[in-house]
């Protein structure tokens, strides 16, 4: 084994890592305010990438990558005032089934108004064959934005979540729904934020890494699986967790390419999900205290 | 402040309150004494607004108030502190109690979030503390303070309390009353919702016995202290053997 090829996929993992983390937060932020898993998350991620490229034929590519994530977070909220908002008291069958519904529509449409070609928006900065290197390292500069913008991005969230009023209600209704409501916050409006936060999220997930991994109506759903993957493997509603569950099982995806051929890479996560459900249900840093401390 | 006539409640196809009338006056402390299951916490939820199966008239400052949810009747300054507390343990004391401000917070521009905070540090030392302690680590005393100091933050007209002294130790329920009566000095109107009877008829002016989802008694405070089916129901003293002895 050579110690290059060695960093080499190490950086592979850790970009697929943090864009699985990515979608893993958005799931989690919906379900802490709701208790909903959305099955309709990788869609948001893909609307992202496929909005921006539509865009960035006009506009360039900053305001394109913004207009993409507002598009995508309004179209996150009318979803969750036509199809969630108006249910009493749905249960959780009924919430799988209208997400998934909610994912094959939107994909449907995607599908009817962009084809199915793959697309991309063009690499941030340099191209796909700059690169930054580290001995004998090489390192493609849209790694770096991947890495660097999800991690502004988590920061944000934590300081959004921590400090700021509508934050610090999300969790609120998180914590205690009718105690929520008893403080005076309306906790469907916050349902409606977390779609759009979560939406929003999703959609600069889709933007930063299309130029990597190329983009089309139906790329939502393998995200979502990786995603849901990384959300269970670091416990459901534990957003630290799920940036470090989505390192995990993007390094060790990317060292499977060693032992078994690439068109198993997938078999990875599915394994992993399977898995832990079976063995560790409350994810690998979920014990039963945080389970009763829910946060984001 | 708070009036209500033939309140009928329940959930679903199941009636739990049957024509309830009664009324708290401003500067009142106001009890609902009841045993378990007799739907104390059912009235208090039908009147700020959790439980929607509800019929009659809530009038709340001639206001009613009996089709609104309960984020709005917060927002007109009635606050309830709910049974078992309800803190959001994973949140600090003092972020709960900044939640607990928000309604102030967005309606009146005077409000210091820092003066009412103060307030709230010097009516219960021990939240000062352990301002920055995760809520759920608290003790159940500690929570129960927590919950009423949340509720107070709103500044609200009427505060209801939904059996503060449930599952406490009794030099902790002292404390919470002793609270509770300081409420009355400093002006605030409380209805006050408890099994404790005894404690809560020391305290209160006025007192409704709710008995299976009917109130069956409204009479003074102290009157009701002496009289003889309240003592037999509610105070624990066996009559029938003092007569005897
Ligand atoms: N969510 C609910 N669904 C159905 N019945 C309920 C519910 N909550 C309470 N009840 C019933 O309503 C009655 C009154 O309950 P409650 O108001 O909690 O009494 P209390 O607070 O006086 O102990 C009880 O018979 C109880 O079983
Ligand atoms: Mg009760």
């Amino acid at each position: 084994m050579n110690i290059d090829f060695f960093f080499q996929y190490l950086v592979a993992g850790i970009t697929y890592g943090t864009i699985y983390a990515i979608v893993a937060i958005g799931f989690n932020i919906i379900y802490n305010t709701t208790g909903i898993i959305n099955f309709a998350q990788g869609e948001f991620v893909m609307l992202g990438g496929m909005i921006s490229v539509a865009l960035h034929a006009f506009v360039p590519l900053p305001a394109a990558i913004l207009a993409a994530v507002i598009l995508t977070m309004m179209i996150g909220a009318i979803i969750e005032i036509l199809f969630i908002r108006w249910l009493a008291n749905p249960s959780v069958l009924r919430m799988i089934i209208i997400t998934i519904g909610i994912s094959i529509l939107v994909r449907e449409t995607a599908l009817h108004i962009w084809g199915a070609g793959v697309r991309a928006l063009p690499y941030f900065t340099g191209s796909e064959v700059s690169a930054i290197s580290v001995g004998d390292v090489h390192v493609s500069p849209q790694v770096l934005w991947v890495i660097g913008i999800s991690a502004v991005t988590v920061t944000g969230l934590n300081l959004f979540f921590g400090r700021t009023l509508p934050g610090r209600q999300m969790r609120a209704c998180a914590s205690n729904r009718n105690a929520a409501r008893l403080c005076g916050i309306n906790a469907k409006n916050m349902v409606t934020l977390s779609f759009v936060l979560s939406a929003g999220i999703g959609a600069l997930a889709g933007c930063v890494v299309s130029p990597i991994t190329y983009i089309q109506y139906d790329s939502g759903t393998p995200l979502a699986i990786k995603g849901f993957t990384v959300a269970i493997l670091g416990g459901l509603g534990n957003s630290m967790a799920a940036v470090a569950a989505g390192l995990i099982l993007g390094v060790l995806e990317s060292f499977s390419i060693w032992i078994m051929p690439t068109a198993y890479k997938d078999v990875i996560s599915i394994s992993i999900l399977l898995l832990i459900l079976f063995v560790r249900p409350s994810g690998l840093f979920g014990n039963k205290e945080a389970a009763g401390l829910k946060e984001f | 402040m708070l009036r209500i006539k033939n309140l009928d409640a329940g959930y679903g196809k199941l009636k739990v309150l049957r024509r309830i009338s009664m009324h708290v006056s401003p500067g009142e402390i106001v009890t609902i004494i009841g045993a378990n299951g007799a739907g104390k916490t059912t009235l208090l939820h039908a009147i700020s607004g959790l439980l929607k199966n509800r019929s009659g008239e809530i009038l709340f400052d001639k206001r009613e108030i009996g089709s609104l949810p309960p984020e709005k009747i917060v927002f007109l300054g009635c606050s309830l502190v709910p049974e078992g507390r309800q803190v959001f343990a994973a949140m600090t004391v003092l972020e709960n109690l900044l939640l607990g401000s928000y309604v102030q917070q967005k309606q009146n521009r005077d409000y210091k979030v820092q003066d009412q905070l103060q307030k709230m540090y010097e009516l219960f030392p021990r939240l000062k503390e352990r301002r920055q302690q995760l809520a759920g680590t608290l003790s159940g005393g500690e929570q129960q303070m927590l919950a009423i100091a949340r509720a107070l933050m709103a500044k609200p007209k009427l505060i209801m309390m939904d059996e503060p002294s449930m599952g406490l130790a009794p030099l902790i329920v002292k404390d919470i009353f002793s609270i509770v009566g300081r409420l009355r000095e400093e002006g605030n109107t409380v209805l006050l919702i408890e099994q404790n009877a005894k404690a809560a008829l020391g305290i209160a002016d006025r007192g409704y016995v709710l008995e299976t989802g009917r109130i069956i008694l409204e009479e003074n405070a102290d009157e009701l202290l002496l009289n003889r089916d309240v003592q037999r129901a509610y105070l624990g003293r066996d009559l029938d053997s003092e007569t005897k002895m």
